[in-house]
């Protein structure tokens, strides 16, 4: 099927009224978890993920992936209005739209963020819709040694770009790997680690972990003291809100950016969109013809991480879809999803759900629509949603954990996990580990396991199998990509001991 | 006490160490490889070994390294009073839900939260309870069929 009747057997998929509300929903839903800071689209999904077991896949994919992108436009609003990210990939929007905000202009702060946001969710389905297909026809030929391969890289560049740690991000990889262990083994039906529980005979599952520790863990989080944090004016009526020509203008540049760094280190995987909303606000300061503005409110400094860190949600969808490894811990949970609905991300996943694919690439295109229609008339509505107070939000976080967690298989001994690993995302947030590699970790044990013993069984117990040229040259790469910090680290290890010395 | 025993890293670490220690020894009980290939033991036993040394990594590097920041990432056990008894709130209320039920176990939480954690007057608690109870009741059993756990003192 080429790109043309792919997108419009996708148009006829995304515009049923069925799908059409799921969208809305999912933009909706987004929008507000972007906006309320403390509550993620990781938590978010998770949380919604069990009630979807009833639905159509395709309508609850595309409810799903508007919430992921649509928490990247809400996210912007907190970061102008009260220098505080709703989202982790909108702290770089803090540095200039909330300088914009006090010096009067929240209101061209937040519009260009929200057009920037549609010019790049835009592009960069575009991007995705070009890019995908030929990808997944090239990894065709991928067999059990080349995925385990490309597993391990993918889990490599998460933990090497999830925290200050590299050690910590390893450890919580490794105790997502244990995680998926658990149950029986499916070549030997061997028990593993189920602690002499017929519950535990099926391993845990992986909508408890996320539920656990994005969402309880999130609410426990949020319950420690903090200082109430004011809120800057927004303008009032539409006009107000759209930037000028003037600075429409000087954005064009940064729109093309954003879009631009954003797809291309979404595709990566935990790279993420913190990072490529970082690198485009470096690059438009970079090229800017008075950088020395930066930081006092430059309206490029909006539009350009803004952009990207959409750009980055259809980026990151390119090898969910096309190789079955996600690169964050948003995309891990969207992974979960599909395999829970029945699915199979990876090359053939396009040929083999076609209205799924192409469904879900011609939703993204309504829901940027939709979001730009959301975001600037009712800015001002959602930021009311910042006056919420904790203990109207947090219980209804808890109790719609608890139904998630029921309704997938009506026992109490989940929701007796689920507060465990409620627990450990509070610690895990505590000591700093990153939940992203557990997440990946727990998502990917179970096929790299399976990846790996395949290729053993096909060489009969010779590593030499994992030596073939693409095999090789990916586990190259994801050695030295953690060679690397070790080196830079010892490296700033011996200065130190040096200028000690001195 | 050494100033390091007071850093949280100091005791994830150990605590790590023995899972990887746990993982290991259970790893050993299974088959690593046999005729057809690596059995239930091969992968658990590379990644536990990983888990040890790496825990180790972190036990050692907390005890030897001097960090700066040393103080900031000691744990401050009474902001986390908060956050604990609001997990031992949602504990109780799982525990007791085999019980009462969702609903009021879910009432009783909300009314923990808002009325002993917000301190917020007992008519504004009693009133997130009950509404956020029947809100429940009203969206997943009747919107969206879904059954919401029941109690064994309510069949």
């Amino acid at each position: 099927m080429d790109i043309f009747s792919g997108l419009i057997q996708g148009f006829s998929v995304a515009l049923t009224p069925m799908n059409l509300a799921m969208c809305f929903l999912g933009c909706f839903l987004g929008t507000v978890v972007g906006v309320l800071p403390g509550l993620g689209p990781p938590a978010t999904i998770a949380m919604l993920l069990p009630l979807t077991f009833k639905m159509d896949p395709t309508g609850a994919m595309i409810m799903l992936a508007g919430i992921y992108y649509g928490a990247k436009y809400g996210g912007s609003t907190t970061s102008i209005l009260m220098n505080v990210p709703g989202e982790t990939s909108s702290v770089a929007t803090c540095l200039e739209g909330y300088q914009m905000a006090r010096k009067g202009r929240a209101g061209a702060a937040l519009g260009i963020s929200a057009i920037a946001s549609f010019v790049a969710g835009t592009i960069g389905t575009v991007a995705l819709m070009l890019v995908a297909p030929p990808l997944a026809k090239l990894t065709l030929a991928f067999s059990a040694p080349e995925y385990f391969a490309l597993m391990v890289l993918g889990l490599t560049m998460v933990v090497l770009l999830a925290g200050d740690s590299l050690t910590k991000a390893l450890l919580s990889m490794m105790v997502g790997l244990w995680i998926a262990s658990m149950g029986t083994d499916i070549f030997t039906a061997t028990s593993r680690f189920t602690f002499g529980q017929t519950e535990m005979l099926g391993g845990i599952d992986f909508v408890i972990v996320a539920i656990g520790i994005f969402a309880v863990g999130e609410v426990m989080a949020n319950m420690e003291p903090s200082k109430p944090i004011d809120m800057l004016p927004i303008p009032k009526g539409l006009k107000n809100l759209m930037p000028t020509w003037q600075d429409l203008k000087d954005c064009r540049f940064a729109f093309i950016n954003g879009s631009v760094v954003g797809f291309l280190v979404g595709i990566l995987p935990g790279a993420g969109a913190t990072i490529s909303s970082f690198l485009s606000y470096g690059i438009e300061k970079s090229v800017s013809k008075h950088p020395e503005k930066f930081g006092t409110g430059v309206i490029e400094g909006v539009a350009a991480p803004e952009g990207a860190n959409n750009a980055d949600t259809a980026g990151a969808l390119v090898p969910l879809l096309t190789l079955g490894i996600p690169g964050s811990g948003t995309t891990a949970i969207l992974l979960a999803a599909l395999v829970l609905w029945g699915f199979k991300p990876g090359p053939l996943f396009i040929e083999e759900s076609p209205a799924l694919f192409w469904g879900l690439v011609a939703s993204m295109y309504i829901g940027n629509v939709v979001l730009l229609i959301l975001n600037l008339p009712l800015v001002a509505v959602f930021a009311q949603l910042l006056k919420m107070p904790g203990y109207a939000m947090y219980p209804l976080i808890l109790g719609v954990s608890i139904v998630g967690i029921y309704t997938t298989d009506s026992s109490i001994f989940q929701l007796g996990l689920l507060v465990g690993f409620g627990l450990v995302g509070y610690a895990m947030r505590k000591l700093d580990f990153p939940t992203a590699p557990l997440v990946l970790g727990l998502v990917l044990g179970d096929a790299m396991e399976k990846a790996l013993r395949q290729s053993l069984m096909m060489s009969q117990g010779h590593l030499s199998i994992l030596f073939r040229p693409i095999p090789a040259i990916l586990l190259l790469l994801a050695a030295f990509l953690l060679i690397v910090p070790l080196i830079k680290k010892f490296n700033s290890v011996r200065v130190q001991v040096i200028d000690q010395e001195a | 006490m050494n100033s390091f025993t007071r850093k949280g890293d100091f005791w994830a670490g150990l605590a790590l160490a023995a899972l990887g220690v746990y993982i290991i020894s259970q790893a050993l009980g299974w088959t690593y490889m046999a005729e057809e290939g690596p059995g239930a033991g091969f992968f658990p036993l590379w990644y536990g070994m990983v888990m040890i040394v790496l825990s180790l990594l972190l036990v050692a590097g907390t005890v030897l390294k001097h960090d700066p920041t040393a103080k900031r990432k000691e744990v401050r056990w009474a902001e986390m009073r908060r956050a604990m008894t609001c997990w031992a709130a949602f504990a109780v209320c799982v525990a007791v839900i085999k019980y009462v039920g969702f609903m009021i176990a879910f009432g009783l939480l909300t009314w923990f939260i808002v009325a002993i954690m917000f301190k917020r007057p007992q008519r504004v608690a009693l009133a997130y309870a009950i509404g956020g109870a029947l809100g429940f009741y009203a969206l997943f059993s009747w919107g969206l069929e879904l059954q919401l756990p029941i109690g064994t003192l309510f069949q």
